[in-house]
């Protein structure tokens, strides 16, 4: 899967859309719900067909086969999801079995596959536990390890953390990345939780109302949010939880009050003396009120809160001076 | 003593066989219309393949049949048993009204039970890329089969029910023994031995089918 193209014009749903998703890496969209996220992922994992627009695998047109093709298409998408869905008819290695059966593949040769698949979920030994005494980590592997069955290339994930804890988001998070290192995945993850986007996607969709809002690396999307949807998100997203790494990400807030700049800088602007620089150059002070590192797909991002306080005339050209710079500048309406 | 125990013990025979003949029977028919019912239906209520006009003419055709007084339709079913078993009276020839009166009702209580299959689950099912019937064999069927179970249970108890009616017209089993014996010919202890064996026999298959359909649900 190279390059996947889609515009529809659906009532509303999904409108207008046009996304390519790179392969071999995991890519985010991210969305509140009614934003279109479910129809969109309905429409790519071909569980519906869109009323108009095209959808590409590589440069394979797969939103108009025939019944019969799309049935072996589907075959090649694994997919995951919010309440895991797993059959509580079967047991987990049952559960696993599933898409190899109903692709025909002969019995001794599901039980190897189904073997290694709950090893590479790390649930060996767990394969005739029944579904209902599975934990929602566990329940969640089950469904990572039959989406997998089948060998696809693209791995669908709707909204696959959101009824498990933090720590549990954590670990099926990282099996993730792993699983789309080693087997060449390319993942698309939908969900409504920006820390899962920030922890484990490198590209970054934005929906709001069936359209895309904003696009890109998740390193660019965090630093310099264009849209008020992404900005909403940012404002809401909770303190990373890396256990290994130092804690830092906290927001250290020396006072509540004033903070009518946000400034965000990125990577190796990090380093650099900006702020002084600016202060000597022009007639302000700057006053930081909060400010905190975050770490986004390896890289690092810092905010500050702070006020600029001079003439208006010298603030506006200080602020002038710091986009140039490569920091982007959030302005608060001005409380009088 | 032992001839009243001797036509007690004939006629529970016969109404065991009419009944769970005519449980099979109506299983055979039912199941099937049942899925169909279901699978038409709206997406929204488990429906894989709607078929809004088809799930309509069913649906009216269960409803009318379910509607019919069953002593009614015994009679109506009359020829219809000459036709497949070659006589109207009996145990054998009241199988047929007794499978086609029961049929609806299974078909309904199939369509119940397969509706209640997690939507989520069947949704999992043909991402994966089953075939319709992959999804009725592998899914809805094991997924809903302790509803199922609960189900066929409820049918055998009201053809337990039905059967003894069936014995008014002609029908072999208990109920025609409580009627030609008890009523007829004034024998109240005929008739309250029937009762018993009636009710033992319906207290007995409601035991079994929950314990079947309890575990089925213990071992999930």
């Amino acid at each position: 899967m190279r390059q996947l193209h889609r515009s529809y014009g659906t009532i509303r749903a999904v409108h207008d859309i046009s996304l390519d998703i790179p392969s071999n890496t995991i890519y985010g969209i991210i969305g509140k719900s009614g934003a279109g996220k479910s129809t969109l992922v309905r429409l790519i994992s071909l569980l519906e067909r869109p009323n108009s627009g095209q959808i590409f695998y590589d440069d394979k047109r797969v939103d108009n086969l025939p019944k019969h093709e799309l049935i072996t298409q589907r075959r090649k998408i694994g997919m995951i999801f919010q309440n895991f869905n797993l059959f509580s008819s079967r047991n987990a290695a049952q559960n696993i079995a599933y898409p190899l059966e109903i692709s025909g593949i002969q019995k001794h040769e599901i039980d190897k596959r189904v073997a290694e698949l709950l090893e590479l979920v790390g649930l060996t030994g767990r394969g005739n536990a029944p579904i209902s005494t599975l934990s929602g980590g566990q329940k969640q592997r089950v469904a990572i390890a039959r989406a997998l069955a089948n060998h696809p290339d693209i791995l669908f994930c709707d909204e696959a953390t959101s009824a498990l804890d933090p720590q549990t988001t954590h670990s099926i998070l990282s099996l993730l990345s792993d699983l789309q290192k080693n087997l060449n995945l390319s993942v698309v993850m939908i969900t409504h939780q920006m820390e899962v986007v920030r922890d484990a996607c490198v590209h970054v969709a934005v929906l709001d109302d069936g359209e895309v809002v904003e696009q890109g690396k998740v390193i660019e999307v965090f630093a310099a949010p264009e849209s008020s949807t992404t900005k909403d998100f940012l404002a809401h997203l909770a303190p990373l939880v890396e256990p290994d790494e130092v804690k830092r990400d906290d927001m250290v807030r020396w006072s509540d009050e004033g903070g009518r700049f946000t400034l965000r800088f990125r990577g190796s602007l990090t380093g650099e003396p900006v702020l002084s620089r600016i202060q000597k150059r022009y007639e302000v002070e700057i006053n930081i009120r909060a400010g905190g590192v975050q770490r986004v797909s390896g890289e690092d991002v810092g905010t500050l809160i702070c006020d600029i306080i001079g003439e208006p005339d010298e603030v506006d050209k200080a602020v002038a001076a710091l986009q140039l710079s490569g920091i982007l500048v959030e302005e608060e309406e001005q409380k009088r | 003593m032992n001839m009243l125990f001797s036509l007690v013990w004939t006629a529970t025979a016969e109404t065991l066989v009419m009944v769970f003949a005519a449980a099979f029977f109506s299983l055979l028919l039912g199941l099937p219309l049942g899925i169909l019912l279901c699978i038409t239906g709206p997406e929204s209520q488990g429906g894989i393949i709607p078929k809004p006009v088809l799930n309509n003419v069913l649906s009216r055709i269960v409803n009318i049949l379910r509607s019919f007084p069953f002593i009614i339709l015994m009679i109506l079913l009359f020829p219809l048993s000459r036709i497949i078993v070659g006589t109207s009276i009996g145990t054998t020839a009241t199988i047929v009204p007794l499978s086609i009166a029961a049929a609806p009702f299974v078909a309904r209580i199939i369509e119940t039970a397969i509706k209640e299959v997690d939507p989520g689950v069947i949704q999992a099912a043909r991402a994966m890329g089953s075939t319709t019937m992959q999804i009725i064999r592998k899914v809805l069927i094991p997924e809903a089969m302790p509803s199922l179970v609960s189900g066929i249970t409820l049918t055998i108890i009201n053809l337990i029910g039905y059967s003894a009616m069936a014995g008014a017209i002609g029908g072999g089993g208990l109920g025609d023994l409580a009627i030609r014996y008890g009523y007829q010919r004034f024998r109240p202890d005929v008739m309250l031995v029937s009762v018993i064996v009636i009710l033992v026999l319906v207290e007995v298959v409601q035991v079994i089918g929950n314990k079947v359909s309890a575990r089925m649900m213990a071992r999930r």
